[in-house]
């Protein structure tokens, strides 16, 4: 395996990304977007609370959590233009009859699908914690962000998230003739993190440190398989002669 | 530098690939000939590690098909041109020939210089930084041809490399694949162009599934059958007639004040059939030869095994 190689790839699959603006949009703005709408949805529940709110009353850790949701959904579409777009473009043959490995190839697009989504999901997170801290810090009397929640949360579990639905789109990417039906399958990986996230605004569970370990480690493990499955399906001659 | 012995690719229960065994030269221009369906991409695809083989043995630059440590090096040898441009869209055409140098590992010094080279060569160093996309059919056929040759291989694969250009655009690649041959790069042409084929390729291979004829252009033109001495007389006597037939019996057909000689050579045998004529008293206007074509001996092939 050689990284030169993969990060080749990575670079140009970023040019191609940088030049197409709704892809900028979606990737980039949205969890900007996002942060400044949770922002004010904290500043709501001050604003309607009577008394002083307790974090879970402002829903703080779900509202973090769910950058974890957006994690799950953004990698996918940049998968699904690399490979997806490359098949539709039929620039995948060219590329593989190059002296590069399919291994390389994959690591090459999976960086690039998931560094501009990972840096932009933490941009976005910071803007919404430093505004929360900058909103609540008179009511809780100390900063509620960083803590070890959202360390776990956004280091950890949104990372493990990102490349769920990486490999989740690889193996997409084969039984699918167009972006958009790449995406729409993409689209579903967001289900089991929702789910999650439901469960934690309705209080069934907390967002614990443990809690949170525990949901990382799941996704950790499902990650390893779908890596293998990922992995085998990415192979020159699947690509080639079992591809649609 | 091409070798393969009794190669064979089936995909499940069809059968893309039969048995090949052919060679290509250094420095050769070879062309395989086929319909749509023939396995000629499937071969090439093959020969370029692209996908395994079923069966049989293939070298590509004394590297064994099939073995996994040589795929790479077979790789690093080669250019290929798909049938389908595959060019990346949005990017220019520089960028393009880069990205490829990259892959192929080509210093820079000599990734810069062969872009320039390439680009220029094909009429597109003025539209390097235009994007592909924004590009005609004929110039996006060029600019991957220029990316197959980014990192100077020593053998080209190409797959229709004219297919669906314009007459103009596909004389400008074949005159560059010739020029290709004057560098000693070995070529190996997927086409079902037969003009294109007998203008282009030292040899040929016609392929259906099975390789039905190999050779020379002339030679897989000779096969279809004999070629014919046609002579126009001013008029045609029995004493002309009767010289010719002792000579060649049962081949002589008259028409007219034409006579026509199936032979085997006629370059060789045109003189004796002229002294004979004209001992004869025979006044002879014309002497032509006509020949079976490449065509005929491709559709002949190919209704053959149908």
């Amino acid at each position: 395996m050689n990284f030169g190689t993969s990060f080749t790839v990575a670079a140009k699959e970023l040019k191609v990304i940088s030049r197409k603006k709704s892809i900028i949009f979606y990737i980039i703005l949205l969890p900007f977007i996002l942060s400044i709408l949770f922002s004010l949805v904290v500043q709501n529940q001050i604003a309607s609370s009577s008394g002083i709110p307790t974090t879970y009353e402002l829903g703080l850790e779900s509202l973090t959590y769910f950058f974890v949701v957006f994690a799950a959904i953004l990698p996918g579409s940049i998968a699904a233009y690399s490979i997806v777009g490359e098949k539709v473009e039929k620039s995948l043959e060219p590329l593989l009859a190059t002296p590069t490995s399919d291994g390389e190839i994959l690591l090459g697009k999976s960086i690039a699908a998931f560094v501009p989504p990972i840096l932009a999901i933490w941009g976005g997170a910071s803007i919404f914690m430093a505004a929360t801290d900058y909103l609540t810090h008179k009511l809780l009397s100390y900063y509620y962000y960083p803590n070890w929640n959202s360390g776990v949360m956004l280091l950890l579990l949104a990372p493990l998230a990102a490349i769920f639905s990486i490999e989740l789109t690889v193996i997409a990417s084969s039984r699918v003739s167009d972006v958009r039906g790449a995406n729409q399958i993409g689209g579903l990986m967001f289900i089991p993190f929702m789910g999650v996230f439901l469960a934690g605004v309705e209080g069934i569970i907390t967002f614990s440190i443990n809690n949170l370990l525990i949901i990382s480690l799941v996704v950790l493990i499902a990650d390893v398989v779908l890596f293998f499955l990922s992995a085998s399906t990415f192979k020159r001659e699947e690509i080639l002669t079992r591809w649609k | 530098m091409i070798e393969t012995e009794n190669l064979t690719r089936k995909f499940g229960d069809l059968t893309a690939v039969d048995n090949l065994t052919f060679k290509v030269n250094q420095g050769e221009i070879f062309g395989f000939l086929g319909p749509n369906g023939a396995g000629k991409t499937t071969t090439v695809r093959v020969l370029c590690c692209l996908i395994s083989k079923t069966s049989g043995s293939a070298r590509v630059a004394d590297y064994e098909i099939g073995n996994k440590s040589d795929a790479i090096k077979i790789r690093k040898l080669i250019g290929f041109v798909s049938d389908n441009v595959g060019l990346y869209e949005s990017l220019t055409a520089y960028e393009n020939l880069e990205y490829y140098g990259k892959l192929y590992k080509c210093p820079e010094p000599r990734r810069k210089e062969n872009i320039e080279r390439f680009l220029k060569l094909l009429g597109l160093w003025e539209r390097r930084d235009a994007a592909a996309g924004t590009f005609s059919k004929g110039m996006k056929q060029k600019l991957a041809i220029a990316r197959a040759l980014i990192h100077d291989p020593e053998i080209l694969f190409m797959d229709e490399p004219t297919a669906n250009l314009d007459p103009e655009s596909a004389k400008t690649v074949r005159e560059f694949i010739l020029s290709l041959k004057k560098e000693k790069k070995t070529i190996f042409l997927n086409t079902h162009n037969l003009d294109e084929a007998q203008r282009v390729c030292d040899r040929i291979g016609i392929l259906n599934t099975k390789l039905m004829a190999l050779g020379t252009p002339q030679e897989l033109e000779y096969s279809v059958g004999a070629r014919k001495t046609v002579i126009q007389l001013d008029e045609v006597n029995d004493a002309i007639l009767n010289s010719l037939n002792r000579i060649f019996p049962g081949k002589v057909t008259r028409y007219d004040s034409k006579l026509t000689i199936e032979l085997a050579n006629p370059n060789k045998e045109n003189p004796a059939i002229v002294r004979a004529i004209v001992e004869a008293g025979g006044k002879v206007q014309t002497v032509s030869i006509t020949a079976s074509s490449l065509e005929d001996a491709y559709l002949k092939l190919v209704k053959e095994q149908q």
